[in-house]
């Protein structure tokens, strides 16, 4: 078991939430067209309010902290509080766009010993990336920042989002950021809005899309392991909870509002009304969200996927029931396994032969 | 034998979990779990006291140990975690992180 894991399972031991997303405003200087989430300010955490979150943060065992957004950096006192973080010990990765990087700031990211900083890169064509982020010249500037970056020996990794608008380009994105010195990561979902609004998962890639990503072995690595077979259900699945959302993570926004996680807008408390070790501890959903195991999922714990499955209670729950399937990866499971999900028979949906056939059935159904 | 001092890098992360230190160096993202005696150690690492004192006055104080073991061990420690650059070494008194906060 690596260092990495045993830290996780004392901290789940202990009740420590490791790890924290902590979105610093929802502004944002870009528009993208997959964005989740609202623009305006109704009422961010002032920095004297964020820096009394931080030393409770710091009380309450967390280690893991993402500092993002909106855009973290549109804030004027995001290096002030990126630098209360870095003094209280927390490992902070810092998600942006990088527009607002130049040399100067990426110098006073390095000095503050900032781990990680994670960049959206939507495609190595400026017309694609730009029309995604409706902003001209967005994605010369990003690349630029992310050269500046590098060049300060600061560790960046091109978060690659998948659309229909950029499916193409993800090898092309690949090779920037491999020229670039970066990480490359890739990732296909697209959720909708925290408000519910549904209308990003229009932009979600095809169903023939996801399995042709999932047999690209740039993309996935081994591509006969990562689309075996499930193994058989068994006890410890049973017993098994989804993710670390609620149990060792959560997630908290620009206005004090704490949620499992980012993708699972359940409130459960909010840190301007009561401590954040209150809500932690004490939070009915919270608690909620903790005492379900595979066994209590009324139609997962019959899934052959159970063991293997994506599933996020998030999405689970933006669709109605966070104990239910999550479409959205009971779709992966199927188009990575060729094997049906029990949520696709419980909904009785009859795949037509042509694989893109089935999506256009669910988001007929979904949206 | 001259005096050891010890500081703690600016570019590692830490936390205190259970009673044992965790590290993580921001320069090549290792991780670092530290046993008792070892928090006992990094905790002191302020650049100003040296590692003879802390072991004197800390590790032979806290464990029943032989104060010439608890050096060697602790000189060890200290030459490994310098290798990962997340503390640093020098034969004089140095400034450091451990000015600004007490981990």
């Amino acid at each position: 078991m690596s260092l990495m894991e045993q830290l996780n399972r004392k901290a789940l031991r202990l009740g420590v939430p490791l790890s924290v997303h902590l979105d610093v405003t929802y502004r944002c200087n870009e528009r993208c067209e997959h964005c989740y989430l609202e623009h305006d300010d109704h009422g961010e955490m002032t920095t004297s309010e964020i820096g009394s979150l931080l030393g409770q943060l710091e009380q309450s065992g967390v280690f893991f902290l993402t500092v993002s957004g909106g855009e973290p950096l549109v804030r004027r006192d995001c290096f002030e509080i990126l630098e209360v973080a870095r003094s209280l010990g927390f490992n902070v990765k810092l998600k942006t766009n990088a527009v607002l990087v130049k040399e100067q700031e990426a110098r006073k990211l390095r000095s503050l010993g900032v781990e990680q900083i994670q960049i959206s890169v939507y495609s190595d064509r400026p017309e694609v990336h730009d029309a995604i982020t409706k902003v001209p010249g967005s994605l010369l500037r990003t690349v630029a920042a992310i050269r500046f970056l590098k060049a300060q020996g600061l560790k960046v990794t091109v978060a690659n989002v998948l659309m229909k608008s950029n499916f193409q380009d993800s090898s092309g994105v690949r090779a920037l950021a491999a020229e670039l010195g970066a990480q490359f990561a890739l990732d296909p979902t697209i959720t909708p809005m925290l408000n519910g609004d549904r209308s990003p998962l229009r932009l979600r890639i095809t169903a023939a899309e996801v399995r042709s990503a999932f047999r690209d072995s740039n993309l996935v690595g081994d591509v006969d392991a990562f689309c075996a077979p499930p193994p058989p259900v068994d006890d410890e699945m049973h017993e098994g909870f989804p993710c670390s959302a609620g149990h060792t993570a959560c997630y908290i926004s620009p206005y004090g509002d704490v949620y499992p996680c980012v993708q699972f807008p359940l409130p459960c408390g909010n840190v301007r009304k009561e401590t954040f070790l209150n809500i932690w501890k004490n939070s009915s959903q919270l608690r909620e969200v903790r005492s379900i195991r595979g066994k209590d999922l009324p139609t997962c714990s019959s899934c052959a996927h159970l063991g293997t499955c994506t599933r996020c209670p998030g999405l689970a729950y933006m669709e109605g029931n966070m104990r239910g399937p999550s479409w959205a990866d009971c779709e992966k499971s199927f188009l990575r396994t060729g094997i049906f999900t029990a949520g696709m028979l419980a909904r009785g949906v009859v795949p037509s032969a042509n694989v893109h056939g089935l999506v256009q059935i669910d988001q007929r159904q979904t949206l | 034998m001259s005096e050891k001092y010890i500081a703690r890098s600016e570019k590692v992360a830490w936390r205190l979990l259970d009673g044992e230190m965790i590290i993580m160096s921001a320069l090549d993202s290792t991780l670092f779990n530290l046993n008792a005696v070892a928090t006992l150690i990094w905790q002191a690492a302020d650049g100003r006291t040296s590692l003879s004192e802390i072991v004197r006055g800390l590790i032979c104080e806290e464990f029943d140990v032989d104060s010439d073991v608890a050096y060697r061990d602790a000189e060890a420690f200290v030459n490994e975690l310098a290798s990962h650059r997340i503390l640093t070494m020098s034969d004089q008194p140095v400034a450091s992180s451990g000015d600004r906060e007490n981990p």
